[in-house]
């Protein structure tokens, strides 16, 4: 297991290898369809937000205001990446993204935006919203949430100890791509 | 809120919280069955511990609250208005409560007011049958896996599938490649053979209301189901397309008619989180008993 803190250095993130397990704690902000979709078309990221060295999770969490009035994160496990592979190269290029954290994987063009800015994909557990809301210690801010809806919103995260694996590296490397090929073999052996 | 609307907040509830029996029961097997020490096992530990995690603290188990469907077999005179009514301010109310995501957004304007009611929101399908019992089952079903579903049309030349059975075996394994993680596997597989495109979905998600532990009433069909598990479980796609032994828990398979110039086979993918409970209800609107958990 590796322990990354946010800001990643582009030393750290070059060190990580496809199969790899870490844990990222620090802060990291949340980012799905609309907003890829917005930075995209030259939206700017709102002043409080910066991605330099920064991850980006693709998740739309469910957020409750408890007694206090302080956002409260109730479930927040990864959403699909894949639907931001039009968008995510450029995203990482512009923004100085160091990681990004999702499910399913991502295509060619993600992982030659990983390899050249030196970025990787980070690989959450599917469903597990409680034990990834866990990690959650603090929402203390959101952007957007009017333009976009509570799913699709900028959350600010505060984490401790959230897991994933690394599976497209900074060396071009994809496990996506291996598990795809290797399953493709296996299966012509049985149709 | 009247006995049925509180009834159906529970129902909810249990669904958006707790895995059913017999989905628990296949998740650990296949937990038993990775490497230990691989990610794959590592993912199922997770699984397993957000599982938990969930029911204790009667949260979502996955954030995407998903589609919700509701199935319901109901007598003659039944009153489906009042039932449809009291299935929307239920919605509301475990929306409010953070049992739903606010997940049902204006396809045109983008716009999601938070309520989880609006045109196909939440969907309701009612059945007369010919016995008094009203039973009520709910599926909460994914954006993620629902966009891996797949709906081919036979023959299909490319992976030389012709309109028997063996066909539909080649094109339910495709979709099972193409899937690979991206539904959030170990995944459940529920299949028409038949039917048009609509009703060929609509019967292929109605297959998640059977048990995983079920037997195809069809040996045919049994046959093929279990062929499909088994051989999908060979291709080392894995939990979260992570390589590894499980990337199926199940297949369900069900056939309605088809025109003479049409076969279809419609393939919906159930994610692990696998959120379907059901109630039967007395005539006050109150639980009766449970049909998937004890």
């Amino acid at each position: 297991m590796i322990d990354l803190s946010t800001p990643v250095s582009e030393a750290a993130v070059r060190a990580l290898k496809v199969g790899d397990e870490v844990t990222i704690s620090g802060t990291i902000f949340t980012g799905r369809d609309a907003v890829h979709k917005y930075l995209h078309e030259g939206g700017q990221l709102p002043p409080g937000v910066s991605f330099r060295g920064g991850v980006l999770y693709h998740c739309g969490p469910v957020i409750i205001k408890d007694e206090q009035g302080n956002w409260k994160c109730v479930a927040a496990g990864p959403t699909t990446s894949i639907r931001e592979e039009p968008y995510q190269w450029q995203v990482i290029r512009d923004f100085g993204l160091r990681g990004v954290i999702g499910k399913g994987g991502m295509g060619e063009r993600t992982v030659e935006a990983c390899k050249h800015h030196g970025c990787v994909y980070l690989h959450a557990v599917g469903g597990a919203a409680q034990v990834l809301a866990d990690c959650i210690k603090r929402v203390p801010n959101v952007y957007f949430m009017e333009q976009f809806g509570a799913p699709e919103a900028i959350w600010e995260f505060q984490v401790v100890s959230f897991p994933a694996v690394v599976t497209i590296d900074a060396a071009g490397n994809s496990l996506h791509k291996e598990v795809l090929a290797a399953s493709q073999a296996e299966l012509a052996k049985y149709v | 809120m009247n006995a049925l609307q509180d009834s159906l907040l529970e129902l909810i509830r249990r669904t958006s919280t707790e895995i059913p029996d017999d989905v628990h029961q296949a998740i650990l097997d296949s937990l038993e069955r990775e490497k230990q020490g691989t990610i794959a096992a590592n993912a199922m530990k997770i699984i397993e511990q957000n599982i938990a995690l969930a029911k204790n603290k009667s949260q979502p188990i996955c954030q995407d609250t998903g589609s919700i469907i509701f199935y319901v077999d109901c007598p003659v005179g039944f009153d489906q208005m009042n039932f449809e009514q009291a299935a929307r301010e239920a919605v509301k109310a475990a929306t409010k409560k953070g049992y739903l995501r606010q997940n049902s957004v204006d396809s045109i304007t983008g716009k999601n007011d938070g309520t989880n009611v609006g045109p196909g929101a939440p969907i309701v399908h009612c059945h007369q049958h010919a016995s008094p019992e009203v039973s009520v089952r709910l599926v909460l079903k994914g954006g993620g896996c629902e966009n891996v579903g797949a709906q081919y049309s036979l023959p299909n030349e490319k992976l030389k599938a012709n309109r028997d059975l063996d066909g539909c075996r080649k094109v339910i394994l495709d979709a099972v490649l193409q899937a690979q993680g991206k539904g959030c596997g170990p995944g459940i597989l529920g299949v028409c053979i038949g039917g048009d495109r609509a009703t060929g979905y609509e019967y292929s998600k109605q297959q998640f209301l059977r048990k995983l532990d079920d037997t195809n009433p069809n040996p045919e069909l049994d046959k093929l189901e279990r062929d499909i598990v088994a051989t999908a479980n060979k291709l080392g796609i894995g939990p979260m397309g992570f390589g590894g032994q499980t990337t199926l828990l199940g297949a369900k398979i069900g056939v309605l008619n088809r025109l003479p110039a049409s076969y279809f086979v419609s393939i919906s993918y159930m994610c692990w989180a696998y959120r379907r409970q059901g109630v039967t209800l007395e005539a006050t609107g109150k639980v009766q008993k449970w049909l998937y958990s004890t």
